[in-house]
């Protein structure tokens, strides 16, 4: 529904139709091209065309992308932005949630307001920014001091991929090539994921640290909590073993809302960081003013979006034994 | 304490003496927030933020479309002590007169978002129905997506430049403010006072905007604060990759893309214009946190 209001409003929505080889159409042309797509149609005849197109896997020409079909872009770039994304997920999990509860038990000493500073700059760092700092740092002054450094953009070694060409399964190259025994292509994907996947991760590594320490302040101030110390356990069970599972709840929802957020950072830091996935593929196609590309990005963002709720809502039984789900 | 119409009382007693609660109340504010130093450098920052946007013609030592055509990409220097840019611009007055823009732009969203999506939320909230009905799902549609990508969208379907950008971030902003005042004013209504409000005949607009906004008013000043930052965050993110400005304009984002070609040979390009949407930005977060946990109750004590 949207993308189609936006659609609209874009401009013209012939221009979706039109590939770049036929930039100049005659008149007769541009009729056949308004008659082909029902564009004289009154607007819900044409939207329910739209839905229809959508659904039969017709979701326009992208000119971005040498006018292959909006579709085909999309399957080629989107591994790239999940592999990126889950990556930057990990990133921030494995270091958000351990510096969050270190920060919580500590409450109020050295280490808890140092780490507020630090999620909170994370908050309000510009990841563009951030991700040119780390391209400068890690890829130019490395390099310069004759350094093993860092790659500072694409997803692979060009020299590598040559040498070793990598069957696509999943189109995460990391995965494709454990699967097939590619060490080669495997070191280099990795190596490239490391400085993207940090700078996309530090917002949410931010997000994280707060929600977990509030929640787990929250949670260690229950009876069960005090009830589980008179019992005599150690501090350290009772942090990891009673504490930590519920406070892990709320923390699991930023998660999966925070993923949005995530795709939203990754067209600023693919864009920084040369990363051909579909938020370097959109920006591309907003500079061309090329709209069947962004209505068919804006709607993948929107089911990815879906399914990262989805995927937190079916988390949350797992987590707490008292959500079922029926 | 509101003041009833035509009650010959609250003109003798006077402004002052009529708010007393609210005026200890918000002492107490002020003195829970001085306890917290992070909030103070909170304040600091934003305070040296404002000054500068607002005097920047008198701080800044060069004008922001000056150039100095002869010396391009200069390291920093006292002459120009952030640097030149590529074009011979001295970086340290840019930066200061893109405070004043970049501030500008987030002040107007979050304004406009606020006013919008408080006449919305609060008319919502306050007739129920279909109109809430529909309303909810309209925000619904705007949430599902992540701010960024659809001011991208917005701004790309409006054409780029500064004005469309604005608008853009302020059709992204309104919904959050619908759906929070909505909240509070649903809160509000069943209260005794709104009650009481009616049956001397007040009419449901002056309820609404009399009575029922003002107890929300805190949770919106929260929300504006942390807003401002992530806005200027947005908007500087957005005009990297080509919204906004045009070429040469001094404003942060467009700078850092200015400077992201030299990265390598001039790092002062792009680096100081990034270190003042980091500090205005953590200055409007700290600043937000701490009235955060200053405002709520369950922390505060």
């Amino acid at each position: 529904m949207m993308t189609f209001t936006l659609s609209h409003v874009i401009g013209d929505p012939v221009a979706a139709y039109i590939t770049s080889q036929e930039v100049r159409l005659t008149e007769e042309q541009l009729q056949r091209i308004i008659v082909a797509h029902h564009l004289n149609d009154p607007l819900y005849l044409q939207y329910f065309y739209y839905i229809s197109d959508l659904l039969r896997g017709d979701w326009g020409i992208s000119r971005t992308d040498s006018d292959r079909p909006v579709l085909v872009s999309i399957q080629h770039y989107l591994p790239a932005t999940v592999e990126l994304s889950l990556v930057s997920m990990v990133f921030a999990l494995a270091l958000g949630i351990p510096i969050g509860i270190i920060s919580a038990v500590r409450k109020d000493k050295p280490v808890d307001h140092a780490t507020r500073v630090f999620s909170l700059v994370g908050v309000s760092m510009p990841v563009f920014w951030l991700a040119l700092i780390l391209q400068y740092v890690f890829y130019y002054q490395l390099k310069i001091h004759n350094l093993p450094s860092l790659p500072s953009g694409g997803r692979v070694d060009q020299f590598v991929w040559l040498d070793h060409p990598l069957q696509s399964i999943t189109g995460l190259y990391t995965v494709d090539s454990l699967i097939t025994g590619n060490f080669p292509v495997f070191l280099s994907a990795v190596a490239h994921l490391i400085l993207p996947g940090f700078a996309l991760s530090y917002i949410f590594m931010a997000v994280f640290v707060r929600m977990m320490r509030s929640s787990m302040l929250e949670v260690m101030r229950q009876d069960y909590i005090t009830l589980a110390r008179s019992k005599g356990l150690s501090e350290r069970v009772v942090i990891y073993r009673h504490a930590l599972r519920n406070a892990m709840i709320p923390t699991v929802t930023v998660a999966g809302l925070a993923f949005g957020g995530l795709l939203a950072g990754a067209v600023l830091t693919e864009t920084v960081f040369s990363f051909p996935g579909i938020g370097r593929w959109s920006t591309g196609a907003i500079v061309r003013d090329d709209v069947a590309s962004i209505m068919g990005f804006m709607l993948i963002i929107a089911v990815v979006y879906m399914m990262a709720n989805l995927i937190v809502d079916l988390l949350y039984a797992a987590i707490d034994p008292r959500i079922r789900l029926g | 304490m509101q003041e009833t119409p035509g009650a010959p009382q609250s003109e003798r007693r006077g402004w002052f003496e009529e708010r007393a609660p609210q005026i200890r109340e918000f002492k107490f504010t002020l003195y829970l927030l001085r306890q917290s130093p992070l909030v103070i450098v909170g304040f600091g920052l934003i305070g040296l933020f404002i000054v500068v946007a607002i005097f920047a013609p008198w701080l800044a030592p060069h004008g922001a479309e000056e150039r100095f055509w002869q010396m391009p990409q200069r390291p920093p220097s006292w002459q120009f002590p952030f640097g030149t840019d590529t074009t011979g611009g001295d970086i340290f007055s840019r930066v200061i007169w893109a405070a004043r823009l970049d501030l500008a732009i987030a002040l107007t969203v979050v304004i406009s978002a606020i006013i919008i999506g408080s006449i919305l939320g609060a008319v919502s909230g306050f007739l129920g129905r279909a109109f809430d009905e529909i309303l909810m799902r309209i925000t619904d549609v705007f949430l599902a997506f992540p701010a960024l990508i659809l001011a991208m969208a917005v701004a790309a379907a409006l054409g780029r430049n500064l004005t469309n950008l604005t608008i853009a971030l302020i059709v992204v902003w309104w919904p959050t403010y619908a759906r929070l005042i909505r909240g509070q004013v649903l809160a509000e209504k069943e209260k005794l006072y709104v009650d009481a409000a009616r049956a001397v005949g007040a009419k449901p607009t002056r309820i609404i905007f009399r009575h029922v906004l003002p107890n929300a008013i805190f949770p919106i000043i929260v929300q504006a604060t942390l807003d401002l930052g992530g806005v200027i965050l947005t908007a500087a993110g957005l005009s990297f990759i080509g919204f906004g400005a045009g070429a040469g304009v001094a404003e942060w984002g467009l700078m850092i893309a200015d400077g992201r070609s030299y990265l390598f040979q001039s790092p002062w390009i792009a680096t100081f214009p990034g270190l003042a949407i980091l500090f205005s930005s953590l200055g409007l977060n700290l600043v937000g946190d701490g009235l955060r946990d200053v405002l709520d109750p369950r922390l505060r004590r």
